[in-house]
């Protein structure tokens, strides 16, 4: 059996390795494909639905499915991009995102994709949930308003011994992410800095420090999310 | 043919929406050529005189004084647009929907650590203060809104590129670069 796949991304012929997951098989392809709870080196959960596309006429998340030969996969179409955005706009009106107020405005990942898929309002009714900001560590600010719940912190910042340094807290809608009482006096500056970082939405931020970068020079402030790997020389194999 | 004709206000906003109107520089006199201004801030007509073409509207609804303004924009305007993030989301203002009317009062006028000589604890009731909503609304949520620009302030590209498109009719081309939250 070869080691390489041949698939098509919206009718554009690509080659990737037997078993990626279609989200890295398409951006060695230079096609983007929008994730949010996905996040490098870490098992995929598929839990946003943003990377939602077609392969062979049925919906699939990208981060999940290992690419295989021959599938026919629809990621670029108008149906499929506004189910995206449809997702985005729920996150929106679902927790307390305001972003003229939030450090991580230019750097969110969630705002980069309302940016891309041009959304100008959400077409929900905002929620306007009653949650707190958890300021008790003496490294992060933990915002609950801005949680998207992705697990990218739960199952990204570990300890020496692999145990999660943040965890989930309640159940159901009332869920939150928090950092665990026991292994938090383990968040080094360094792993504080890197739980900032792989937070998607600006949840969780390291105190005594901010918006360093001005505005203008920020990361989406003059490029959309994901046109890195748009403008990339596909590496063909 | 008459120019199409403006009106704007500032509800629950900072006018920081306004002042980006006027950072499009040189091109106000270019506005000016383009549009006639009735009820607005920038000429000072506080009462319609006249059907409007286009509102634009700042800020949320806070109050029952907001409401009724943004009801008037309504009746007098043909296409309202909603310019910021407070009018698009309630923007700062809403910060305070989570919490209660009472306990945002008392902190205001008795308990905040910058109360000071109110030592009646006197809470401002005159009936000729609009009534504070039960929490800061949306434009849309209030009438039907046409058009949405976001930013906090909007550019003042984004503002331009739109007026220009909705007064003559063009595509509205709206950059990157140009529509963001913030």
């Amino acid at each position: 059996m070869s080691q390489f796949v041949r698939f098509t991304i919206d009718g554009t012929e690509c080659m990737a390795s037997r078993g990626q997951y279609l989200v890295d098989a398409a951006r060695e392809n230079g096609v983007f494909i929008p994730t949010l709870c996905n996040y490098p080196g870490v098992k995929p959960k598929g839990s946003c639905r943003i990377c939602t596309v077609k392969v062979n006429g049925k919906l699939m998340t990208a981060c999940t499915t290992p690419v295989a030969e021959g599938m026919n996969i629809e990621n670029e179409s108008a149906d499929i991009n506004e189910l995206r955005k449809s997702i985005i706009e729920l996150l929106f009106v679902e927790g307390n995102h305001f972003c003229p107020a939030c450090e991580k405005s230019g750097n969110c990942e969630l705002q980069a994709l309302a940016y891309r898929f041009r959304m100008m309002v959400p077409r929900f009714p905002f929620q306007f949930p009653n949650r707190a900001v958890d300021a008790s560590h003496p490294r992060i600010i933990k915002d609950h308003n801005r949680c998207i719940l992705c697990k990218r912190c739960i199952r990204v910042i570990t300890d020496e011994s692999g145990r999660s340094i943040f965890a989930y807290r309640k159940r159901s809608a009332s869920v939150e992410v928090v950092v665990d009482p026991k292994l938090g006096k383990q968040l080094t500056e360094d792993l504080a800095q890197k739980a900032m970082d792989v937070c998607p939405v600006g949840s969780i931020l390291v105190k005594e420090k901010g918006f360093h970068v001005p505005i203008g020079e920020r990361k989406y402030d003059k490029v959309p999310i994901g046109s890195d790997i748009e403008n990339m020389q596909s590496t063909k194999i | 043919m008459s120019k199409p004709i403006v009106a704007t206000t500032s509800l629950a906003g900072c006018f920081g929406c306004h002042m980006s109107v006027l950072d499009i520089d040189e091109k106000i006199l270019e506005l000016i050529e383009l549009v006639e201004f009735n009820k607005s801030p920038i000429d000072d007509i506080k009462k319609f005189t006249k059907k409007c073409d286009i509102g634009l509207i700042e800020g949320g609804c806070c109050n029952s004084e907001n409401v009724h303004v943004l009801k008037e924009f309504r009746e007098h305007c043909r296409i309202l647009v909603a310019v910021g993030e407070c009018a698009i989301m309630g923007g700062l203002p809403a910060m305070r929907n989570g919490i209660p009317i009472e306990e945002c009062f008392n902190e205001a006028y008795l308990n905040g650590p910058t109360v000071v000589g109110n030592d009646a604890g006197i809470i401002p009731n005159d009936p000729e203060l609009p009534m504070i909503l039960d929490r800061v609304y949306p434009c849309h949520e209030i009438v039907k809104i046409d058009y949405f620009l976001p930013g906090c302030p909007p550019r003042a590209d984004l503002i331009w590129e739109a007026l220009v498109a909705l007064v003559t009719g063009d595509e509205m081309k709206l950059p990157y670069e140009v529509v963001k939250f913030d």
